[in-house]
């Protein structure tokens, strides 16, 4: 995943970072497996590697442009911010709970509940699915309108670009008509 | 301290790392976009490497399966990856409309552009 990312650091050609960007998507879903998470593997298959590459794709198309020009900035400046904060999250790492560690505190709180209980109370065997729908039911009530507010940005960024360029070619025929 | 345990940690630190580089350093327009998914993946993977327990499985019901993952992170992180997708394609357009306006996606040639102007 790693190298992915490293690739589309170097390629200066878009489209081949768009379609490395769904390959990163696609070794992240097999984490996910691997990790016992395999709702959101399923999600990140058809959000990430699926919607992103094709968002991509259109956006690309939309611009027209295939290679990134070269920079003329120096890289040393970010690369020895990224260097600092790197160290600095590895430090803060090193009094984490460690991989697999059952008795972390992240599994004392109201996740042994959700396990024990959500059969019983919700009649779903799939314990995510009764998180996500009935005990977090409001998160996935507000995820929803974060979702409608992008999208009627999306459409009035997109939409106006539009109106403009059609107002432009009435008024370059009315011109020419004169 | 048993550092080995924590290699989960530091896979996403890089990853994150990466995004953070890209979004600093690079001046394309899309590319940031997807730098910024980089380190957002990185966050999500943070996430599921907590939720995991040791011999654990999926957390789904099944008659016989003692140990479960933690449920609770997995919830998360769907909405998180839902919401993320959103945000990107409202940065996408924005970079669309950038394009319209000034016929590039180069955040230096915008920034001579705009020094042109009076």
């Amino acid at each position: 995943m790693a190298v992915t990312g490293l690739a589309m650091v170097r390629l200066r050609n878009l489209f081949a970072v768009v379609m490395l960007s769904g390959i990163f998507s696609l070794s992240a879903a097999t984490l996910y497996v691997v990790l016992d998470a395999v709702d959101v593997a399923f999600t990140e298959a058809a959000v990430g590697a699926g919607i992103a590459t094709v968002l991509g794709i259109a956006t690309l198309a939309v611009v027209r442009t295939e290679m990134e020009k070269v920079q003329k900035r120096s890289v040393v400046g970010p690369l020895l911010i990224v260097l600092v904060t790197g160290v600095a999250l590895i430090y803060g790492t090193l009094d984490m709970p460690h991989y697999g560690d059952p008795a972390a505190p992240i599994h004392h709180h109201v996740a042994p509940r959700y396990i024990e209980d959500s059969g019983r109370e919700v009649g779903i065997p799939n314990i995510v699915t009764s998180v996500l729908a009935s005990y977090r039911g409001y998160d996935t009530l507000g995820e929803t309108a974060v979702i409608f507010t992008a999208a009627v940005g999306v459409m009035v960024l997109l939409g106006r670009g539009r109106r403009r360029r059609r107002q432009d070619q009435r008024e370059k025929r009315r011109e020419a008509a004169e | 301290m048993d550092v080995p345990g924590l290699y989960n940690y530091w896979i996403v630190v890089v990853l994150m790392m990466i995004g953070f580089y890209v979004v600093i350093a690079q001046g394309n327009l899309v590319k940031k976009i997807f730098g910024l998914n980089i380190f957002q993946v990185g966050v999500f993977v943070f996430y599921i490497s907590m939720a995991k327990v040791k011999g654990g499985t999926a957390p789904i019901l099944d008659g016989g399966i003692e140990v479960y993952s933690n449920p609770l992170p997995h919830v998360l992180i769907l909405t998180a990856i839902v919401v993320g997708i959103a945000t990107m394609a409202l940065g996408l357009a924005l970079v669309v409309r950038i394009r319209d306006a000034y016929g590039t996606i180069e955040e230096d040639e915008i920034e001579t552009q705009e020094g042109e102007l009076p």
